[in-house]
């Protein structure tokens, strides 16, 4: 499209950049809470543009990162099964979990595949009607309408053997929990593609009752920092909304198609977020009518989980409490290649992305 | 993991549409888009599927908007 690289010019981006620092008159500590934002960040370059009295805090908006240990050990506990096939997104093979990946499991023999999407892994099914084919379903509002789509017509069509282990999150309510426990955040950059679904309207309380300013952001740089200047200015003002920077990719009302397959699937339970704990009605579990496809049948018994590796602090980071180059195994112990705690591995992962985008020289 | 990018639709198929996302052809789903879709519509989609009709129009207000000067 024409447009998203009228959304690259550099022009464009300098000119916001300008008007950001002449709107700016005190320090800022603005949180992004999209892992997709810290890369676009990164990537572009574009904290090398900003005042020094904006802080961007990255947050707990990367699906594999906030994946409990706990339920990474239900799905190794579903690799070691007779006649399965576990299909998974890339990101996950090397989260650790209470004794190894699932990139280790994989190398003991597991039978583990990689996909792009969810419908690969309905293929898989198809292929190997003699195998039970479980998909690792990981990821927020963006993901979880495609996969209530799958499952509806994996009922309709029989696809009897396709399963998943339903790891979905809701994303609003665990900011509400974030400002619950207090943080030194003034403003959220909030997610683009998770507001194309649920809309902006989710997000007024963290507006409202919080008084803290929220902007749905889009994911190109002159959308970033648009987004930034716009939190800016309601900060400047006293003001605290919801405003949409990202007017071509989300509306208010979200998608009501998406949002009504969701509903027609999934049930809300309470989810363990990794750094964060259990939030209420934050987890989507497979209504009763479509309990057939729940993996979780699978699991017949207790599985007990480590605590978090010493010295890890992916809870720290995701809470935005620390920069991941403030972590004592940053870079050292905690590596890509050896990742610790799973904001490492995931390629949106806060610690990977300072990581590539070598902080680390400036720890 | 929340990337969606822009697809341009060249032929549709009941549910099935043949959409150039980036120059490659790929076959999406448009069970979950939010508006109805035709052939020249550009669409957001996300790990095979449409989540959004984009509008030329806001597009091009966003970037109105972001050319303007402000604060001097």
């Amino acid at each position: 499209m024409k447009l998203s690289s009228a959304f690259r010019e550099s022009d464009l981006a300098r000119n916001i950049a300008a008007n950001i620092a002449r709107a700016t008159t005190r320090r800022y500590n603005l949180m992004e809470f999209c892992g997709t934002h810290t890369v676009a960040i990164f990537r572009h370059g574009l904290r090398t543009l900003l005042p020094e009295e904006i802080n961007l805090v990255s947050g707990p908006g990367c699906p594999v990162c906030v994946t409990s240990r706990s339920d990474m050990d239900r799905i190794l506990f579903l690799a070691d099964l007779p006649d399965t096939i576990v299909a998974t997104y890339g990101d996950m093979m090397k989260v650790p979990g209470s004794g190894m990946s699932l990139s280790e499991k994989r190398a003991r023999g597991a039978d583990v595949r990689v996909v792009y999407s969810i419908t690969d892994a309905v293929e898989i099914a198809r292929a190997n009607p003699a195998s039970r084919v479980i998909f690792n379903a990981v990821g927020f509002e963006t993901t979880a309408p495609s996969t209530a789509a799958v499952i509806r017509n994996a009922r309709r069509e029989s696809t009897d053997n396709f399963h998943i282990l339903s790891l979905h999150k809701v994303t609003p309510p665990v900011v509400l929990a974030l400002l619950e426990g207090g943080t030194a955040v003034d403003g959220f950059l909030c997610p683009g593609h998770v507001c194309s679904i649920i809309g902006s309207r989710p997000l007024e309380p963290v507006a409202g009752a919080y008084k803290k300013p929220c902007v749905v952001t889009g994911f190109e740089p002159a959308d970033v920092l648009q987004g930034i200047l716009m939190l800016v200015r309601q900060l400047e003002d006293g003001e605290s909304r919801v405003d949409i920077e990202y007017t071509r990719g989300v509306r208010p009302e979200g998608n009501a198609n998406a949002l009504a397959a969701m509903d027609e699937v999934f049930c809300r339970v309470t989810s363990d977020w990794r750094g964060i704990g259990e939030v209420e009605a934050t987890g989507l579990k497979l209504r009763e009518e479509f309990a057939s496809f729940d993996a979780e049948q699978f699991i017949d018994r207790e599985i007990r989980s480590d605590p978090d590796p010493p010295g890890c602090q992916c809870g720290e980071v995701l809470r935005g409490e620390i920069k991941p180059t403030e972590c004592a195994l940053f870079a050292g112990a905690c590596t890509p290649e050896s990742p610790v705690g799973p904001c490492m591995v995931s390629s949106e992962g806060s610690c990977a992305t300072y990581y590539q985008y070598a902080e680390r020289t400036r720890k | 993991m929340c990337l969606a990018i822009p697809a341009l639709i060249k032929e549709i198929d009941g549910n099935r549409a043949t959409a150039d996302v980036g120059g490659a052809m790929r076959e999406i789903s448009l069970e979950i888009i939010d508006r109805t879709a035709e052939i020249g519509d550009y669409v957001l989609v996300h790990a095979g599927f449409a989540i959004h009709k984009l509008e030329e129009k806001e597009a091009l207000e966003t970037l109105e908007l972001m050319r303007k000067v402000f604060g001097q």
